[in-house]
């Protein structure tokens, strides 16, 4: 972004960043707990297997793409829920597509075999973690890491726990729990502040996705909201 | 084969399909940005990508959940900028979402 200090340093790999993703991850994970409680409450009512229901956490690692995987399943499993399945994760992930793209210019100089495998790990919250450490002036990839790994030991979990318990938690929207994930992202984006004038994109993203959002299907208002506001961007500084 | 055809583990080659796409879309994008050119305009625009991202997913939510998700996410902003402080701020948007919703706004 535009005041990263020392912008040219080679990212290093440390605890610095580990302790910052697991820290700032904390405040998210009562949300993270309760979202994979009611994964694995529907999974159990749509018929999947503990070690299914389990497996799915455990690879997947994205409660969107496994929310709306479940909405899509059928039992038995046939050769075309599977295709729908795949191409339904792809669609549901297009946002970690801008998200992968928005980490190039910091991460891109790492080495293939460090760096994608920590990419498995992002999710919208690792991400966002990760870019106000970097805001901030961190420099260590780590951050990914430990963002990552508290996110998905705790959705893994928790996926465990709602299967075995059942309907524990029936009703999320009686205590603002559906809007967990907008909530922390408010959060997050305010440290991002740099001044209105960067943030002419950002609100031009956000309108074009408010009104794709009533003109599109499924996830694909935040894809084309979030194109809009990257390309205004490049636009709309050219003189400067 | 049809599409109606079950096959032998079909519910793992399932999670191993959905797993294989999602993996796809966290890293093709980086990999992509590192096979084009960053030139100064397309620097810009990825700097504008990630509140361009957030903001996307902000808004219609907020439009679609009205008074009780746009109270929430007023707290949640003026908590931040007093305090700085994620725990609190997350804790008084749900307070503040679970409340509205309570008294019916």
């Amino acid at each position: 972004m535009h005041t990263v200090p020392d912008k040219s340093a080679a990212p290093r790999w440390g605890l610095a960043g580990l302790r910052y993703g697991v820290r700032h991850t904390a405040a998210l994970l009562p949300g993270t707990a309760v979202f994979g409680m009611a994964y694995g409450t529907v999974a159990a009512q749509k018929g999947l297997t503990f070690a299914e229901a389990a497996a799915m956490s455990m690879f997947v690692f994205s409660g969107s793409a496994q929310l709306v995987g479940l909405e899509i399943w059928s039992n038995p499993v046939t050769v075309g829920t599977i295709l729908t399945l795949a191409a339904a994760s792809l669609v549901v992930g297009l946002r970690l597509v801008l998200m992968g793209a928005s980490l190039q210019p910091w991460l891109g100089g790492l080495p293939p075999s460090k760096i994608y495998p920590a990419l498995l790990l992002n999710t919208d919250s690792t991400w966002l973690i990760a870019l106000r450490f970097r805001e901030e002036g961190g420099n260590d990839p780590s951050v990914l890491v430990g963002a990552g790994l508290a996110q998905w030991a705790t959705w893994v979990t928790t996926s465990m726990a709602g299967y075995a318990l059942g309907n524990l938690i029936s009703n999320p929207q009686r205590f603002g729990l559906d809007l967990v994930l907008p909530i922390f992202f408010v959060a997050m984006l305010v440290p991002l502040w740099r001044g209105t004038r960067n943030a002419v994109p950002w609100a031009i993203g956000g309108l074009v996705a408010l009104a794709a959002q009533y003109l599109l299907p499924g996830y694909w208002y935040i894809v084309v909201g979030a194109l809009a506001g990257a390309i205004s961007g490049g636009f709309i500084h050219e003189r400067e | 084969m049809s599409g109606n055809e079950v096959l032998p583990y079909a519910a793992f080659i399932a999670i191993a399909a959905m797993a294989a796409a999602t993996y796809f879309t966290r890293v093709v994008g980086f990999w992509m940005m590192g096979h084009v050119p960053i030139t100064p305009r397309m620097h810009r625009m990825l700097d504008a990508l990630p509140g361009s991202v957030v903001a996307a997913i902000i808004l219609p939510v907020v439009a679609k959940n009205g008074m009780p998700a746009l109270l929430a996410v007023v707290a949640v902003i003026a908590v931040m900028v007093v305090r700085r402080n994620d725990f609190v701020a997350i804790g008084i948007g749900l307070a503040v979402a679970a409340l509205s919703r309570a008294a019916g706004l």
